[in-house]
Formats: C-alpha cells, sequence, structure tokens
C-alpha cells in the first residue's frame, strides 16, 4: 500500500473522527452497551460467587471473560457497519465513491474506524470489571490478545457481509447492522462449551471463530492452558470468513455499480 | 492529436434487459478546456449519462474515455484529475466546511492541503464560513462548498450537475460568473448538466441536446438559436423536448 492510499484511508478516517469531536452523543453511544453489559453480568456474576460462597468463583470469570470478549467482536461488526451506515446517513456516499478512494481502501477505513471504536467503547468496561469485579481480562495471560484480534475478524466479516446487503437493499438493510451478530449469539457459545448444544447445531458453532476463541478461553481460566488448536481453528475461520464476505462485498460493489445503487443509496 | 476530455463513443446504459435504454449509443468527443452543457428534459439521460462518465455506473454498452484513461479499466486514474459537484449529493452535514475540504485533500492526495484550503476558501468567500458545520449553512453557501470539495484537486475536468438550482439569481449569478473566471485562468475542462437555459447559454461554447437517451441535435449556442430560428435557448429547448417539427417554427 503506498502512501498516496495511506493517506485516503486516513481522510476516511479523519472524516468519522471529525464527526465524532463534534457530537458527544456519539461517543456516548459507543460506551453505553459495553459499559451496561458488565454491569448486569457483573451482579449476575456477584449473585453467583455468593450462592456458591466463592468470591474468586471461576464462573465469575467465564461469565465476564465471556461478556467483555463479546462485546469486541460485537462492537467490531457494529463500528464497522454503522461507519458505513454514517455515510448513507449523510448522502454523502456519491462523493466517496467517484473520488479516487479504492473500494479495498474503503474497507479498510471502515477496519481503522471499527477498531478505534472497539478500543474506545470497550476500554471502559474492562476496567469497570477491574474496578468493581476484580476480574482482569489480562489474567488469562498473553492468548487474551490473540482471542482479541480473532473476534476483531470475524466481527470485521460479518460486517463485510451486512454492508453487501447495505449496498444491495440500502439503508431498508439497516437493521442488521445492530442486530445480525445478536443472532449468533447462540452458536457463539459464549457463556457455554459446544458441547451443551445439540449434535446437530454443533457444526454451525464450530463453523464459527467465535465458538473456538471462547473454547480457548475456558482452556485458558478453568486449566490455565493455551487450547492451540481452537485458537489455530479460529484464525483459519476468520481467514475463510474474511476472504468468502471480501468476494461477496466485491461483487455486491459491481453489481450496484451496474444497477445504478451508488448514485442513489438509501432508504 | 491532443486526447480529449471525454470520449463517448456508442454509449449505451439499459438499467433492465426489457426496459428502454436510458443513454442509447451516445457517443461525443469533448475537447480540452471547453465547456459543454448537456440538456434535456427529466428522463432525458442526462445523469445517467454524467454517472457513467464519473465510473459510478457500468455502461451496458460503448466506451467512455476520460482524460486518455479507459473508464472501465483505469477509473482511478481517471477520477483522481477530475471532480463531481451536484446539489443533490450532499456532504457531511455536521462536520465543519475546513474539516469536509480537508477530508477531500486527503481522498485526493491534495499536496499542501491546508494552503490549498484557505486559498479555495478566499477565493470563494469562504473563509469566516470554515468553522462551521457545512449543515447549517445556506443553499448558496453550500453551493460554494460544494464547489470548492469539487476544486480542491484542482481538476482537469469538472462534472457539473446543476450547479445553481435552488440558488437566487444574485447567488446564481456569482457562481456563473466564478465559473468563467475559474475556466479562463485554468484552461479546466467542464461539463455541466442543467435545466438553467440562461447559464448553459452564458458558460457553455458547445450543447449537447439530449432526448430519451440519445442526443438529438448539438452546437454551440449561437448556432443551435440560428438552427432553430429562436431567441433563447429555451426555446430550442421547447421545440426539441415536445418534438415540433422545424417547419412549423416560425421564420
Amino acid at each position: 500500500m503506498n502512501r498516496a492510499a495511506l493517506r485516503r484511508i486516513w481522510g476516511l478516517v479523519y472524516r468519522h473522527l471529525a464527526l465524532y469531536r463534534r457530537s458527544w452523543p456519539r461517543v456516548l453511544e459507543l460506551m453505553y452497551w459495553p459499559v451496561l453489559q458488565m454491569v448486569v453480568w457483573g451482579f449476575v456474576t456477584a449473585f453467583l460467587a455468593g450462592v456458591q460462597n466463592n468470591t474468586a468463583s471461576l464462573a465469575a470469570g467465564m461469565l465476564l471473560g465471556g461478556a467483555l470478549l463479546w462485546e469486541v467482536a460485537l462492537r467490531s461488526q457494529m463500528g464497522f457497519s454503522i461507519s458505513f451506515l454514517e455515510e448513507i446517513w449523510s448522502r454523502n456516499l456519491g462523493h466517496i465513491f467517484v473520488s479516487p478512494l479504492r473500494p479495498r481502501e474503503l474497507v479498510a477505513g471502515l477496519m481503522a474506524m471499527s477498531l478505534i471504536r472497539v478500543v474506545v467503547g470497550v476500554a471502559p468496561a474492562v476496567l469497570l470489571a477491574w474496578l468493581f469485579y476484580a476480574f482482569g481480562l489480562f489474567a488469562m495471560g498473553p492468548v487474551v490478545v490473540a482471542f482479541l484480534v480473532a473476534l476483531l475478524l470475524m466481527g470485521w466479516a460479518v460486517a463485510l457481509g451486512v454492508t453487501s446487503l447495505l449496498l444491495r437493499f440500502g439503508a431498508g438493510a439497516e437493521t442488521l447492522a445492530w442486530s445480525v451478530l445478536f443472532g449468533l449469539t447462540p452458536f457463539a457459545c459464549v457463556f457455554y462449551p459446544v458441547g451443551v448444544l445439540p449434535a446437530w447445531l454443533q457444526p454451525v458453532a464450530l463453523a464459527l471463530p467465535a465458538a473456538h476463541v471462547f473454547e480457548g478461553m475456558r482452556a485458558a481460566l478453568l486449566q490455565g492452558s493455551i487450547a492451540w488448536g481452537h485458537l489455530g481453528t479460529a484464525f483459519a475461520l476468520d481467514a475463510a470468513w474474511l476472504a468468502a464476505m471480501a468476494l461477496v462485498f466485491m461483487r455486491q460493489f459491481q453489481t450496484a455499480r451496474v444497477r445504478g445503487a451508488l448514485l442513489n443509496i438509501g432508504e | 492529436m491532443e486526447t480529449p476530455a471525454i470520449l463517448a463513443e456508442a454509449l449505451t446504459k439499459r438499467y433492465r434487459p426489457d426496459a428502454p435504454p436510458a443513454v442509447d449509443m451516445l457517443s461525443f468527443r469533448m475537447p480540452r478546456g471547453a465547456t459543454w452543457g448537456l440538456l434535456g428534459g427529466n428522463g432525458a439521460g442526462k445523469t445517467t449519462t454524467i454517472a457513467m462518465l464519473l465510473g459510478l455506473l457500468v455502461p451496458s454498452g460503448g466506451r467512455v474515455t476520460v482524460l486518455g484513461h479507459d473508464m472501465a479499466r483505469d477509473r482511478f486514474a481517471a477520477l483522481a484529475r477530475m471532480n463531481f459537484s451536484s446539489p443533490y449529493i450532499a456532504l457531511p452535514a455536521r462536520i465543519s466546511v475546513a474539516e469536509n475540504l480537508r477530508v477531500y485533500a486527503h481522498l485526493y492526495d491534495v499536496p499542501q492541503a491546508e494552503k490549498r484550503i484557505v486559498e479555495l476558501a478566499a477565493q470563494l468567500q469562504l473563509t469566516e464560513l470554515l468553522d462551521r458545520p457545512a449543515g447549517e449553512l445556506s443553499a448558496g453557501q453550500k453551493t460554494r462548498v460544494a464547489l470548492a470539495k469539487a476544486l480542491v484537486n484542482r481538476p482537469e475536468l469538472l462534472l457539473l450537475d446543476e450547479p445553481t438550482a435552488s440558488l437566487d439569481p444574485d447567488t446564481g449569478d456569482w457562481v456563473r460568473g466564478w465559473l468563467e473566471r475559474y475556466r479562463a485562468e485554468t484552461g479546466c475542462s467542464i461539463l455541466l448538466a442543467s435545466h438553467n437555459m440562461a447559464e448553459v447559454e452564458r458558460l457553455c461554447d458547445h450543447v449537447l441536446m439530449l432526448k430519451q437517451g440519445s442526443a438529438v441535435d448539438e452546437g454551440s449556442p449561437a448556432a443551435l438559436l440560428a438552427k432553430y430560428g429562436r431567441d433563447d435557448l429555451e426555446q430550442v429547448f421547447l421545440d426539441i423536448a415536445r418534438g415540433r417539427p422545424r417547419e412549423a417554427m416560425p421564420a
């Protein structure tokens, strides 16, 4: 990627950062749900720990760790999709698409915005978990960084699919930007092992990188070990899903150019 | 021979296979430094043509070459050297005028971006507005900001879709005067689509009349007036739009 390409990507990121600088409700919204989730799961954990009469309960770690890590995937997907939606809402896509910004640079800019939104949104929740519930996300060890990256990548793969649908159906598909990953929560096995699912559902779960990340998280918390098999599978699935969704996105982008949808993406 | 600003060859667009073409075998060669007007009623194919020239829309047939670049294979090289403004495509409303211009300076990889923004702001009387959110501006101010965005990369080709739509006569006149001076100073090629015939008469040295996706006539405003025996382009436009036979026209 050359300097001009990096500058174009920065142009897109700068546009969104300028928007956040002038819109505190947007910044608040970034942190609102992760913090709320942490408060709810913190109390659930405190209750369970009390029942078990064990404040250092491993269940506490799994619940809080699961909630925090799943937020990374959710915020990653939403950060990407909503940044694209911002361009639709501001009716600015026409200008973007007639600039020299390549589709892959658009995707890179949206990924950068997603990363920024994840950091700003999830960091307060991580801090909250540490201050009020004595749960340190990094207590899992350095492997947590790999978990975070794997979930970030999964969020981007799903977001590419959502953005493809936005290109196809316009803002009419925008509810997917908020809901699609919530729909995958039961199969991501955030709070329970894959083995809990009925046998016929397990292949669905195992096709998701998240299910392997959370199996890995439980191995780290319960056995103090790194489940290399799950970690490797998570990244392999991320690569496969990203490649597949990138193809879908590029195909949908080209179709939108044929249909004339880039001229008037809206409702 | 110098490569033309725009070369359209048998350009055709059908949105659906069973629908009549929105643009039908349109061919023209617009030389560098010229200002051309694209005229036609609603649905004549102006917006579709501009979208194909910008690479936003893939033609069903034919070919577009812009500043020597084939838009089917090399559109990003052309896009870096051209720009576009339309009142129907907004700039982000919540961020300031300066931030908007900075975004596009980055997207077009403009050297010395801040200097260019200050320069454009001074030329287009935007200096006082640079820190204002773009959404809080009047229609005339928004038009000037859109023009600044369209000029940020010093384009060799400028595509303007109804550049003075919804402006009061005074502001519209100011914009037209400014475009005249800009072209004279820079030699920029301009293609504008407009429903304002007086504007086309004043700015354009060549007019392409579209009807149902095809070019039905073309020439300089003076030549068209003489050909149709009319006093202004509006009457010529009506003759063409309503399909009035030339023998029915006043002598």
